[in-house]
C-alpha cells in the first residue's frame, strides 16, 4: 500500500541523507518527498509517500524515530488529511495555438506563469490525479510538452494535529519560538 | 555517565583550549580513564595533548582492535568504550568493530580525526567520508569542523551510545577544529536530556493482558536475551521465573543473564540450541520475550516457530515489534522497569496451571542426551573442545570472563561454560565478527582488571588480530589464550559437511606454531593434544604471571550438534549420529 509519512527533522546537513538511508536500506523506493522550513524554527517539515506493506509502517515510524535527528513522524495512512501537488508543465506553443491551452488551463483552474514566443509555462496545484488529467489532455492534443516539474506530495492531516511530540515540544518553555499557541486550535472549516 | 566523575573537567572553570585540548578534557570529564587508538597526520594534534591529561591510551595493532577493544571494555563493564583513529585508512579499519558494536547494540564511542574543514569533500590525502560510510553502521556519528563543537558533540555522542538501545556512535574532527581554541565548560556542553523512543508504550490494559496470559498459561517459556543484561534485569527476570514457575531459555547474548546452576534455566535456544529447549519452546503455549529481538539464528523458519504459543514481547526497540514474529502483547519499554511493573501483579505458585507438570516434561525430554555430554564419556584419547572448554569451566570455577571469538568453538564455549553471572560471557553474536576475540578481550582486561580473562579463540580467526599480541605485551597485561586448534575453518567445514557433500573448499587452514609466534610476542605458551593434559595446562596458564597461549590440538572433524539448518523449522535438527567414529575408542 501506499503510505505517507510526514515528519519533522532538525535543519542540519546530513539529515536527509539518513532518512533516505533508512528506506535504500530496507530496499523500500521513496515514490517523492518534498521538503521545506516548517512552523518551527529550526525544523524542516518533510512529506515521503513510498510503496510499502502494510505492516512496514510501524517498522518505518518507528525506525524514523530512532534517527537522533528526526523529531516527529506521523503516518498518515488513511487519515482525513489535504494533500497537495504542484506542477510546472512548460508547453511548445505559438501566439497561433494557445487558446486551446487557455481553455484547458481554465478548466483545470491552473494559472499561465510564463509566456514567451515559442513557448509557455502552466502552474497547477492540486491532487496527483488532477495533475495526471491535465498532463494527459496535453498529451492527447496537438501540444507538445518541454518540461514537466512536479513537487511531489505535500500532506496535512485535517483538523488540530495530534502529534503528542511536538505538543510536548510545544510546552517546552526553550521552545518559545513557535507562533500559535496550543489553545488556538480550533476546528477549522474545510 | 556519572556525573560524579566529572569532577576534573566539570570543576574547572571554563578556560580556553586547544580543539584537541578540548577531546581529551571531556572524556576525562565523561569518566574515561582508557582509550583504545591508532595515531595519524589527521589526529596528531589530539595525541600531541594526551599527556596532559589523565588517560591511559593503549597503543592497537589495527583499528579493527581499537574497535573491538573499547566494544569488549563496554561489555564486560557496562561503561561505555572508547577507540581513537586517524583519518582514510585509519578510520575505514574502524567499521568491522562499529558494526559489530551496532549488531550486538555495545555503547562505543569512535573519535576520528579528519582532513581540514577547507578541503573536505576534495579528496584530500587520507581523507575518506567516514561519516558517509559509518551512517548505516552507528546509532549516530557528527562530522565536526568548529573548535566550539568539539565538547558537545562527545557529550551528546556519550549520551547517544547509551540511552535508550545502546550502540556506537563516531565523532569525526577535523583537523583545523582540532587546532582551534575555544572555550571549554564541561557543564555547559551538557546535552539536552535524553528523549525517549516516543512510541515506548507500557499500557494498563497491555500489563493486565500479560498478567492474564501468564496466570492463564499452562506451558510457559521466557526467553532472555542480551536486554537482559544491557537493561540490568537480572532480578527481575529471576523473580518472574520463580514466582510463576516459568522455565528460562537464553539467547548467546543473553547467556548470563539467568543463572546456569537455576533449577529452571533450560540453557541456549536456537541454531545450536539443545534439544529440549527448542522443544519447550515448540511445545509452548506462552513465550515471555524479554530484551530479544527473535534473531533467525533463534527461530528457525518463522512461519513454523512456536505455533501454539502466544507471545508477549518486552523490548526497549518499538522497531523490534513485530519485525520478525507477530506478538500478542508488546510491552515497549525499558526491560528492568517493565518487569518491575508487572511483578507486583503476578501471583506466586502458577496459577491454574500444574507447572511442575510442564517442567517435567521439559526434564524428561532431556532423557539420555545427558549422557553423551562430553564431560561424562571416557577418555578415548581423542582430544575434544569440549573437554578443553569444560574444564577451563571447572578450574577457573565460571568465575572468568570468557572472550569467544566466531565459529565451533564459540558455540562450545556457549554449551561447555556455564554462565552463573551477566557479562561473562563476551562474544559476537550478531554480526559474527571473526578476528573479534584477543582484541576484545583486552579492552575487557582494561574494564576489569582484576578478573581472569579467558580468550576462546578458532586457529582460523585467531591468525586475524593475532597482531594485537604485541599490544599485550607492550602493555604488560595478563590474559589467558586458549586456541581450539582443529586446522579447519571448522563452522563452514561443519556446513560443507553438512550441506554441500563435505566438499571442504578453503576451510583445511595452515597456521603458524602459535606457540612460537606467541613466544616471539615475548609470550609464553604451550601445545596441549591429549585430554590428560588439559586441566595441568589450564593451571600452568592460570598460574604464569603474564599472558598465556595455549595451543589446544583438537579432533579436526568435530561438528557442533544439535544444529538446525539455516532455513529449517527449530524441530528439524540434526544431532550427533548414534555412531559417530569421533566418539568411539
Ligand atoms: C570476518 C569473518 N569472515 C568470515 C566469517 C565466516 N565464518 C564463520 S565461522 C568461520 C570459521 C572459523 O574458523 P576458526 O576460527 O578456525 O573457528 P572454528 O569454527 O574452527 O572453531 C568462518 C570463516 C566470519 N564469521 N567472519
Ligand atoms: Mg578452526
Amino acid at each position: 500500500m501506499l503510505h505517507t509519512f510526514v515528519a519533522y527533522v532538525e535543519d542540519l546537513p546530513g539529515v536527509l541523507t539518513r532518512v533516505a538511508s533508512l528506506f535504500r536500506r530496507l530496499n523500500i523506493n521513496i515514490n517523492s518527498l518534498t521538503v521545506g522550513r516548517s512552523e518551527r524554527v529550526g525544523l524542516s517539515r518533510l512529506t515521503l509517500v513510498c510503496e510499502a506493506s502494510a505492516e512496514a509502517g510501524h517498522r518505518i515510524r518507528a525506525s524514523l524515530y530512532k534517527l537522533e535527528n528526526v523529531v516527529d513522524v506521523d503516518d498518515i495512512a488513511q487519515a482525513p488529511s489535504v494533500t497537495r501537488e504542484l506542477a510546472l508543465i512548460k508547453i511548445a506553443a505559438t501566439p497561433r495555438n494557445r487558446s486551446g491551452i487557455f481553455e484547458l488551463v481554465e478548466v483545470f483552474r491552473a494559472r499561465i506563469v510564463d509566456l514567451a514566443p515559442e513557448s509557455l509555462t502552466i502552474e497547477m496545484t492540486g491532487v496527483e490525479s488532477k495533475i495526471e488529467g491535465l498532463i494527459q489532455v496535453l498529451n492527447e492534443g496537438e501540444e507538445r510538452i518541454l518540461e514537466i516539474c512536479r513537487s511531489g506530495k505535500m500532506t496535512m492531516r485535517r483538523g488540530h494535529h495530534t502529534s503528542s511530540v511536538l505538543k510536548a515540544m510545544g510546552a517546552d518553555a526553550d521552545q518559545a519560538a513557535e507562533e500559535p499557541t496550543e489553545d488556538s486550535a480550533a476546528g477549522e472549516p474545510e | 555517565m556519572g556525573s560524579d566523575a566529572n569532577t576534573h573537567a566539570s570543576n574547572n572553570p571554563p578556560a580556553r583550549l586547544t580543539g584537541a585540548e578540548i577531546v581529551w578534557a571531556t572524556l576525562v570529564g565523561e569518566g574515561v580513564t582508557d582509550v583504545f587508538g591508532y595515531p595519524g597526520g589527521a589526529i596528531l594534534p589530539v595525541y600531541d595533548a594526551l599527556r596532559k591529561f589523565p588517560i591511559h591510551h593503549v597503543l592497537v595493532r589495527h583499528e579493527q582492535g581499537a574497535a573491538h577493544m573499547a566494544d569488549g571494555y563496554a561489555r564486560a563493564s557496562g561503561k561505555v568504550g572508547v577507540a581513537i583513529a586517524t583519518s582514510g585508512p585509519g578510520a575505514t579499519n574502524l567499521v568491522t568493530g562499529i558494526a559489530t558494536a551496532m549488531l550486538d547494540s555495545i555503547p562505543i564511542v569512535c573519535i576520528t580525526g579528519n582532513v581540514s574543514s577547507k578541503v573536505l569533500g576534495t579528496d584530500a590525502f587520507q581523507e575518506v567520508d567516514i561519516t558517509g560510510i559509518t551512517l548505516p553502521v552507528t546509532k549516530h556519528n557528527f562530522l565536526i569542523s568548529r573548535t566550539e563543537e568539539i565538547a558537545p558533540a562527545i557529550r551528546y555522542a556519550f549520551q547517544i551510545a547509551q540511552t535508550g538501545r545502546p550502540g556506537p556512535v563516531l565523532v569525526d574532527i577535523t583537523k583545523d577544529a582540532q587546532q582551534g581554541t575555544a572555550i571549554f565548560d564541561f557543564a555547559a556542553a551538557k546535552p539536552r536530556p535524553h528523549r525517549p523512543h516516543p512510541m515506548l508504550n507500557v499500557e494498563e490494559h497491555g500489563l493486565a493482558q500479560a498478567v492474564e496470559l501468564i496466570r492463564n498459561a499452562k506451558r510457559p517459556v521466557i526467553l532472555a536475551g542480551h536486554g537482559v543484561i544491557e537493561s540490568g534485569a537480572e532480578e527481575q527476570v529471576r523473580a518472574l521465573a520463580e514466582r510463576a514457575q516459568i522455565p528460562v531459555a537464553l539467547t548467546l547474548l543473553g547467556l548470563g543473564g539467568f543463572p546456569a546452576s537455576h533449577p529452571l534455566n533450560l540453557g541456549m535456544m536456537g541454531m545450536h540450541g539443545e534439544a529440549w529447549v527448542n522443544h519447550a519452546i515448540q511445545e509452548a503455549d506462552l513465550l515471555i520475550a524479554c530484551g530479544m529481538r527473535f534473531d533467525d539464528r533463534v527461530t528457525g523458519t518463522i512461519s513454523t516457530y512456536a505455533t501454539k504459543a502466544k507471545k508477549i514481547h518486552i523490548e526497549v526497540d518499538p522497531a523490534e515489534v513485530n519485525k520478525n514474529i507477530k506478538v500478542d502483547v508488546a510491552l515497549i519499554g525499558d526491560l528492568r522497569t517493565v518487569l518491575e511493573e508487572l511483578l507486583p501483579r503476578i501471583s506466586s505458585g502458577h496459577g491454574g496451571r500444574d507447572g511442575s507438570a510442564w517442567i517435567k516434561t521439559i526434564e524428561s525430554s532431556k532423557g539420555a542426551v545427558a549422557v553423551r555430554d562430553i564431560k561424562n564419556l571416557p577418555d578415548s584419547g581423542h582430544l575434544y573442545a569440549a573437554h578443553v572448554i569444560h574444564d577451563i569451566w571447572r578450574i577457573t570455577g565460571g568465575n572468568a570472563i570468557l572472550v569467544t571469538d566466531v565459529g565451533q568453538h564459540q558455540m562450545w564455549a556457549a554449551q561447555y561454560y556455564h554462565h552463573e553471572r551477566p557479562r561473562t560471557l563476551i562474544t559476537s553474536g550478531g554480526l559474527g565478527t571473526m578476528g573479534f576475540a584477543l582484541p576484545a578481550a583486552i579492552g575487557a582486561k582494561f574494564a576489569c582488571p582484576d578478573r581472569e580473562v579467558w580468550v576462546i579463540a578458532g586457529d582460523g580467526g585467531f591468525q586475524m588480530t593475532a597482531a594485537e599480541l604485541s599490544t599485550i605485551a607492550q602493555e604488560g597485561i595478563k590474559i589467558n589464550i586458549a586456541i581450539i586448534n582443529n586446522g579447519y575453518l571448522g563452522m563452514v567445514r561443519q556446513w560443507q559437511e553438512f550441506f554441500y557433500e563435505r566438499n571442504y573448499e578453503a576451510t583445511p587452514l595452515v597456521s603458524p606454531d602459535f606457540v612460537k609466534l606467541a613466544d616471539a610476542h615475548g609470550i609464553a605458551g604451550r601445545r596441549v593434544q591429549t585430554r590428560s593434559e588439559v586441566a595441568s595446562a589450564v593451571e600452568e596458564a592460570r598460574s604464569a604471571p603474564g599472558t598465556f597461549l595455549l595451543n589446544f590440538m583438537v579432533e579436526k572433524e568435530d561438528s557442533v550438534y544439535p544444529m538446525i539448518p539455516a532455513g529449517s523449522s527449530l524441530h528439524e535438527m540434526i544431532r550427533r549420529p548414534e555412531k559417530d567414529p569421533l566418539m568411539e575408542t
